[in-house]
């Protein structure tokens, strides 16, 4: 049998995968906000959340009328929680209560981006991409976000500059895709292969195969860390368990002092074209458990953390033929954690009247996705205007970071 | 410059087709274009078979008795219960998947536990205690294909492009028992048997097969104006309309627009299912039912339909099948599934015109894939998903794995059988796949097999004889020093050349 020598790849995988923590996967941002330690988190719903079921306006003449037998009330058996008089919340999402009535919660409501067609494979790319039209796939805005953050104090420099996000999922989300390096991680369900493995592939791939040399890098990076975790499957992410497995997982490699500062997550399922009523109270139990996993898990970092959640449009205004609804334009996003300045619902409200709906059939969007993560992206992280204007979200000089969002 | 014959063998089997058995290289080193070409004249497509495998009729109204006796196994224990008739929204519908987990690749378990063969003393089991049926039924399915008709051609072009027309016309078996039982029946009824016939007759096939109408919500499609709505309670679901024309047919930009989506939607109101058990029919069939059928004359894409009850919806998707955004749909993907990721517009070119010349043959189509020389080059840029990646592992050790292995495999490598995310089906571009979670449950899966396939192949003699000119001194070099036979065997089903084509 041939005789193997060490090479310094090979040298390197071993010594890092013997130290988990040794180095640290990214620097501290440069900026914050109040010197903080910031945590930023998005969450994708792939298949189009209906904004007007998880945060029905209750308190609008013409909701009623559009829901019929769907329209939700805040009294009887499955009432909807109260939020502020005018809105109130799906009664899946107790927590998101809680925490809106802490002040750690807001909705943003009748609000999509840049894309109104009915596509939601262009809709994802739009909202995923930062591009204001489809076509673009190569990269996405949390990425080239983090492009763009000052660099901060290296806690172990040339290695940790490596890593600054984290993407969880089998494969990674367009959204975290890009340049910047990111880690990918997910409930691992097969035995672990041969130990010896991974080095030998190391040496090969970096000979042959530059692309599968750095995956399979990050996969020894988190498969490590992903084993530390000790998670066992039991869903995917269309899952409510599998949400809240997910989210608790990223929570815990984002919350270590040395771990990445910012994650991507997509929960799918949410394409409610018939019987929504049962899909949605099964979905937004997992996305409200997958909240509350995040501020269990995060602990002392949750009052630094701001968690995005976002869809790529909104539903009819009205129910169709089979208890459902159909492609639409506006619809909610969610802010949560303990940097925002929550407990309201942010809104223009365009109302619900025929003429007031966008094509006569959907809510309408009064609201850009854009300028509320600008606005957290400012406010938060320390982005910088001209980065996210020209980089993160090309096209978008008309809007405006919001302001106020982050305590 | 032209390739060598050695090349183009290699490229045959591992581009164009399913994967190098032992042996295989060998054999078609002397004429590989003319063998390619062979499969295409030949309209060579394998046919699953199986005791389980059975019309989807059938499978429907087995999976209706399956729920009678789960329902009535729960209802037992409570005092003299009648067991309650079923009503006819739920008998076949979604009650039952409640409580499964969506497809993903992380219901290993639970999709894999089910394993246990049928007992053959089908009473003594209670219903609810017996495996889940539908699962029973796939893992069937999935014997007769990764145990069946994945080794029996040379190339296996054919059935490659059975796994393409599947995936571009994705099911789900995420979305209820309904479509988790006839997954595979769907395949062998409407793709299968108009792989290498016209398009045409496949776009009709697959819209009024059960499955795709249970997946896309078509059966509840009620038209507004039609009998079935006299109470006005009922209407329209576009979802089937929707993504006839942005998937199956024109392409997302193929210049409709909601108007003609809203008319198509109309136009196919009453392609259901029959499954009224008081009247004799074919249960379980695609029927066109009159009484929810919104009536009157529609236009779509500027022509006027008028009123011809399914034939209205027939001529629509016969002129859908000739539009000219059509082919270069179709033409685009098969480009971008079998050449590259971003398909040199050449090749497309070409190939939409084989389209539009005849009527979408598609024998004629690929015939002008295979014969464009850009579709040969050298370099393998595109990454194997995980499902042509098993078959490829499976032909290549000539391993013949339990079906349940196989269905947890692809789950966990993210590509659970038959039940992608969405109607757009599984990804087909390398960015889709090249993460580094992927990649390690591809170490893992390629270490099990490895271990499968057991201490008497010797890693050198593989990797030279499946991968032929394609192997990489690197790479030979990688397997040649492994510590142990497994290991030389995962290095190589874990190479470059092995994971791409």
């Amino acid at each position: 049998m041939l005789c193997e020598h060490l090479s310094p790849t090979r040298r390197a995988v071993l010594g890092a995968s013997g130290a988990l923590f040794a180095w640290a996967f990214m620097p501290r941002f440069a900026h914050a906000a109040g010197g903080r330690d910031p945590r930023f988190v998005t969450i994708i719903l792939r298949g189009a959340l209906d904004g007007l079921t998880a945060v029905p306006p209750i308190g609008d003449p013409d909701y009623e009328a559009l829901r019929q037998q769907s329209a939700m009330r805040i009294e009887g058996t499955n009432a909807a929680l109260p939020l502020d008089g005018f809105f109130a919340l799906h009664p899946s999402m107790r927590n998101f209560q809680r925490l809106f009535r802490a002040g750690q919660a807001a909705v943003v409501h009748a609000s999509a981006t840049s894309y109104r067609e009915r596509s939601h494979f262009d809709g994802q790319d739009v909202l995923e991409s930062g591009f204001p039209a489809p076509g673009h796939v190569e990269t996405g805005w949390l990425n080239r976000l983090l492009e763009g953050l000052p660099a901060g104090e290296r806690v172990a420099p040339g290695l940790a500059e490596r890593v600054r996000g984290l993407s969880v999922g089998t494969t990674a989300a367009l959204v975290i895709r890009g340049k910047a390096p990111v880690l990918g991680w997910a409930p691992s369900i097969l035995k672990p292969a041969d130990g010896d493995l991974a080095p030998r592939l190391a040496d090969l791939y970096g000979q042959k195969d530059p692309v599968l040399a750095r995956l399979l890098q990050e996969g020894i990076d988190t498969g490590k860390i992903a084993s530390g975790i000790d998670i066992k499957a039991r869903g995917g992410p269309g899952d409510p368990n599998g949400m809240e497995q997910m989210a608790r997982g990223a929570a815990r490699l984002i919350a270590h002092p040395e771990g990445p500062r910012v994650a991507a997550l997509a929960f799918e399922g949410w394409d409610t074209h018939a019987q929504e009523t049962d899909r949605l109270a099964k979905l937004l139990t997992g996305l409200d458990n997958a909240l509350a996993a995040f501020e269990q898990e995060l602990g002392p970092v949750w009052k630094d953390t701001a968690i995005l959640v976002a869809t790529e449009f909104g539903r009819t205004a009205r129910i169709n033929g089979t208890e459902g609804t159909d492609h639409g334009t506006g619809t909610t996003a969610f802010l949560a954690g303990g940097a925002i300045r929550g407990g309201r619902v942010i809104t223009d409200w365009p109302g619900l009247k025929e003429a007031q709906l966008h094509d006569a059939r959907d809510l309408a969007a009064t609201t850009d996705l854009r300028a509320i993560i600008k606005g957290v992206a400012t406010d938060l992280l320390g982005a910088n205007a001209g980065h996210l204007r020209d980089v993160v979200f090309p096209g978008s000089e008309n809007v405006q970071a919001a302001k106020g969002l982050i305590v | 410059m032209a390739n060598s014959k050695e090349i183009d063998a290699a490229l045959t089997l591992w581009r164009f087709g399913l994967g190098a058995r032992e042996g295989d290289l060998q054999a078609i080193k002397d004429d590989p274009r003319d063998l390619l070409r062979q499969e295409v004249v030949e309209c060579y497509t394998p046919t699953p078979v199986g005791a389980a495998l059975r019309s989807s009729a059938d499978l429907l109204m087995s999976l209706i008795e399956y729920n009678k006796e789960v329902q009535a196994e729960r209802d037992r224990p409570a005092p003299a219960p009648m067991p309650a008739p079923q009503p006819v929204a739920t008998a076949v519908g979604n009650a039952q998947d409640a409580n499964r987990p969506a497809g993903g690749m992380m219901d290993a378990g639970a999709t894999a536990a089910p394993a246990q063969p049928q007992q053959p003393d089908k009473k003594a089991a209670p219903a609810s205690k017996r495996p889940y049926l539908p699962q029973q039924i796939l893992i069937a399915e999935a014997d007769a294909r990764f145990n069946g008709t994945i080794h029996q051609p040379l190339i296996g072009f054919g059935e490659r492009l059975a796994m393409f027309w599947a995936n571009h016309f994705a099911i789900a078996t995420g979305k209820g028992g309904d479509v988790h039982i006839m997954a595979g029946a769907f395949e062998r009824e409407a793709i299968r048997p108009h792989v290498f016939g016209r398009f045409e007759d496949m776009l009709l096939a697959v819209e009024s097969h059960p499955a795709m109408l249970y997946f896309l919500d078509n059966h509840q499609s009620i038209g507004p104006n039609s009998q079935a709505n006299k109470n006005g309670k009922r209407g329209l679901n576009e979802n089937l309309a929707r993504e006839i024309m942005e998937l199956h047919t024109l392409g997302v930009d193929g210049g409709y627009d909601q108007a003609d989506v809203t008319s198509l939607a109309r136009i196919i109101t009453g392609w259901s299912v029959y499954r009224d058990e008081k009247r004799p029919g074919p249960m379980g069939s695609f029927v066109f039912n009159a009484y929810a059928h919104e009536p009157g004359d529609h236009s779509v894409m500027g022509m006027t339909y008028a009123e011809d009850g399914e034939e209205q919806g027939r001529s629509v998707l016969r002129d859908l099948a000739r539009h000219p955004a059509t082919a270069k749909h179709i033409a685009f993907k098969l480009v971008r599934h079998f050449v590259a990721d971003q398909p040199p517009a050449g090749i497309v070119r070409k190939v939409a015109a084989a389209y539009t010349k005849t009527h979408g043959d598609l024998s004629a189509v690929y015939k002008a894939l295979i014969d464009s020389e850009e579709a040969w080059a050298p370099e393998l840029s595109k990454m194997r998903p995980p499902l042509d990646y098993v078959v490829a592992l499976i032909r290549a050790t000539g391993l013949r794995p339990k079906p349940e292995q196989i269905i947890s495999t692809l789950n966990a490598l993210g590509q659970p059988l038959w039940n992608p995310s969405g109607p757009n089906g599984f990804s087909d571009v390398t960015d889709g796949w090249a993460s580094s979670e992927g990649l390690a449950t591809r170490i893992d899966a390629a270490a099990i097999f490895a271990h499968q396939t057991g201490g008497a192949t010797d890693p050198r003699e593989f990797v030279r004889d499946r991968l032929g000119p394609l192997l990489s001194p690197e790479t030979l070099q990688a397997v040649a020093r492994a510590e142990t036979k497994a290991q030389g065997l995962s290095i190589a089903f874990l190479s470059p050349e092995f994971q791409r084509r």
